[in-house]
């Protein structure tokens, strides 16, 4: 049987839980790992990569994002609070006039959305934006 | 040389010697009951324009009494800031003595004994009265409405808004923002904003969809007036879908957006606006926050948390001008707009003393007009009261304890849940109840009353979220309410600790015993923003309780224990 990376996340998740580590495994480090596996562990900086989220999700269930990424080559999305933090990788070629893009995710519950560039010359740059996912209530 | 900010702290201080010489003389004159109309709309015109500000009226015709929070804590970089500063502190920080008019109107302590030596506030014909008063100085004045206008009374849910929108005409605003508009539903919203003589601006207010600019609200309106080019940029409350139920608008989508906000900022400079006037639904603090994160604003008129500050607040360049709730106060703010930029400002917090302010008689008809057909609706005794029923604080209230005894007794209930809102006026010990009374603290589009279990678990869950959303020290994930109100429950609260960590010692109040996360409990409460929510309206259930108890008494509320402040 071939195991696929969607399987080993749950596979990991159910082990986590059969531990007694709780029902919420520690998907910030799943994020994390994936995010070093796809810079291979290479320093991280900041730049003129932004990320632009609400910081109130109006609906946990499509929660609109956007980055803007000058002079990156690929953009990966990840949201650390999800089972499957992996969300999206965007690739810009160079007739692209702008290198910005839109989507819409779903967040299980409070968490870091991470953007992850990049650049023409192989480095790395990274923005985050933690977005609130509230029961809601009663506002004034 | 001169610079900018010299300017402005200049216009402060010249602001805080009107204000504070204004409030004095209030306190003087009152004690000798001279006080007068002209003494609380003196004011010497400066500038080339002026703004006026009403917001969060919450649907207010007629005179209220409205008593001011005794307890309003920041967090964060706004610890002990105004506006949460109350009571004797406030009128310490503003020089104001205490049993004045200025403390009844602007403060908390001694809410009855005052409330009977000065009487009602509020009333549109008062307003309209001050209203006419500036304009005669000041033909051109830009009139601005901060939004939380239509609602918040029986008149204004049986005429869906239309009996603000009547007598707000009247007043004839130049623009106007949104709150809990919306609940109306985004059809009877679209109708009466389609109808409006005045412009409805909402930089903030988005096509859900698409996550573009909506036609029906243009995020700025650019004005000609005293010579120079004013721009008002609307801003509406940002968290809409998530306070209020979204289910009731999902066609818009709204947030704070400042990246927008600056470019609208950016973009009406370019246009040649002289001046940036921001008319603000995001409360107090998200204010000052956005203040500091956009530029170029010069005067940011805040409404939704129903603060009223005697002079404004300073951020950066930004001058903050919060002018209160439920009609109890007018702003007036001069400027002097000169050589692209504004020079100088003069402000006054007028309050509407409603026996000292004469009523505009054609206005006082138009309200009369609107209510005529529900007289004998709204004016039925329901009972009486032998306490203060207030709502604003941060944590409880005496209207909301008699609202969750109502939940408690009426949907029988170990727990009942009432929602932290802002807006309600008081109603002062020897009182009769009316029908008109309950409604002003209750009327909302979904306003049924729930009954359903909960595990202890999922309680700690509503009151961590709740508090996350008052307490969080980041003003932008703030949304303006109090704490929400429990009934049968009691918790110890420490403000400072971070979401999931602050609620502790929950206790079933009836038995004493600690809340069992495992455990179900039976709560009733209401305004839930679940679509299909079930149960009788809540001003039903809380009349049937009133009509029961004849006169209300309410006890002392120490259920719930602060610390972390």
């Amino acid at each position: 049987m071939a195991l696929t990376r969607r399987n080993m996340i749950v596979l990991s998740s159910a082990a986590l839980a059969a531990t007694g580590l709780g029902a919420m495994p520690a998907f910030a480090s799943l994020a994390e790992d994936e995010i070093a596996k796809l810079t291979g562990g290479a320093d991280v900086g900041s730049g003129e990569l932004s990320l632009t989220a609400p910081e109130i999700a109006e609906n946990g269930n499509t929660v609109p994002i956007e980055v803007s990424a000058p002079g990156a080559v690929m953009v990966a999305l990840f949201a650390d609070g999800n089972p499957t933090p992996a969300v999206a990788t965007i690739k810009f070629g160079k007739l692209n006039p702008t290198h910005v893009a839109s989507t819409r995710i779903r967040l299980a519950k409070t968490q870091n959305v991470i953007a992850v560039a990049q650049m023409e010359d192989g480095s790395f740059q990274r923005a985050q934006a933690e977005v609130k996912v509230t029961i809601g209530g009663c506002g004034g | 040389m001169i610079s900018r900010r010299d300017f402005l702290q200049v216009g402060m201080a010249a602001s805080a010697i009107v204000g504070a010489s204004g409030f004095g003389n209030w306190a003087r004159l009152a004690a000798q009951q001279r006080l007068t109309q002209d003494q609380l709309l003196e004011f010497d015109t400066f500038g080339n324009v002026s703004l006026i500000h009403v917001t969060d009226i919450h649907a207010q015709l007629k005179p209220i009494y409205f008593r001011e929070p005794s307890i309003n804590l920041g967090v964060g970089d706004n610890k002990g800031a105004v506006p949460h500063v109350t009571g004797a502190d406030f009128r310490r920080l503003y020089g104001i003595e205490d049993g004045s008019p200025s403390h009844y109107a602007l403060s908390s302590g001694d809410f009855a004994a005052l409330a009977d030596m000065y009487g009602r506030v509020g009333g549109l014909d008062r307003v309209a009265t001050v209203i006419k008063a500036i304009r005669a100085d000041r033909p051109d004045a830009i009139l601005l409405d901060g939004g939380d206008t239509w609602h918040g009374s029986y008149t204004c849910y049986q005429t869906q808004g239309q009996d603000m929108v009547n007598v707000m005409n009247a007043l004839a605003p130049d623009a106007m923002t949104f709150h809990w508009e919306f609940t109306l539903g985004s059809d009877r919203v679209a109708e009466l904003v389609e109808s409006l003589p005045f412009a409805a601006l909402g930089q903030n207010i988005f096509d859900a969809e698409w996550d573009e600019p909506t036609e029906l609200f243009p995020p700025y309106k650019m004005f000609e007036r005293g010579g120079t080019k004013i721009a008002v940029i609307g801003q509406a409350f940002p968290y809409m879908p998530i306070a209020n139920p979204r289910w009731m608008f999902p066609e818009y989508s709204f947030g704070i957006r400042d990246e927008n906000m600056q470019e609208m900022v950016d973009e009406v400079r370019g246009l040649g606006a002289e001046c940036v006037v921001v008319l603000s639904h995001n409360g107090f603090d998200v204010d000052k926050k956005m203040a500091t994160v956009v530029s170029g604003i010069d005067v940011i008129l805040s409404g939704h948390t129903h603060d009223a500050l005697p002079e404004p607040a300073l951020a950066g360049e930004t001058i903050i001008v919060p002018s209160g709730s439920n009609g109890k106060f007018v702003s007036r703010v001069d400027l002097d707009i000169r050589d692209g930029r504004m020079m100088g400002f003069k402000h006054k917090l007028i309050p509407i003393f409603s026996d000292v302010i004469e009523p505009d008689a054609e206005m006082a008809a138009l309200i009369d007009e609107q209510r005529a057909p529900y007289e004998a609706e709204l004016s039925e005794v329901i009972g009486k009261t032998d306490s203060l029923l207030y709502r604003r604080g941060n944590f409880n209230g005496t209207w909301d304890d008699l609202i969750c005894d109502a939940l408690l007794s009426e949907r029988e209930a170990e727990i009942a849940l009432s929602p932290g809102v802002r807006w309600g006026p008081s109603l002062v010990p020897g009182q009769d109840i009316t029908r008109e009374d309950i409604w002003n603290v209750t009327s909302m589009t979904y306003g049924e009353a729930y009954r359903t279990e909960m595990t202890g678990e999922f309680l700690k869950v509503v009151l961590e979220d709740v508090a996350d959303n008052i307490f969080n020290p980041d003003p932008y994930y703030q949304q303006g309410g109090d704490m929400v109100r429990t009934g049968g429950l009691g918790y110890r609260i420490d403000v400072s600790k971070p979401q999931g960590e602050r609620i502790s010692n929950m206790t079933l109040l009836k038995t004493g015993e600690p809340i069992d996360p495992a455990r179900s409990y039976v709560v009733a409460g209401w305004a839930s923003v679940n679509e299909g929510t079930e149960g009788p309206q809540i001003w039903d259930v809380v009349e049937s309780h009133i009509r029961k108890m004849g006169t209300v008494t309410v006890q002392p509320n120490n259920s719930v224990e602060v610390t972390g402040v």
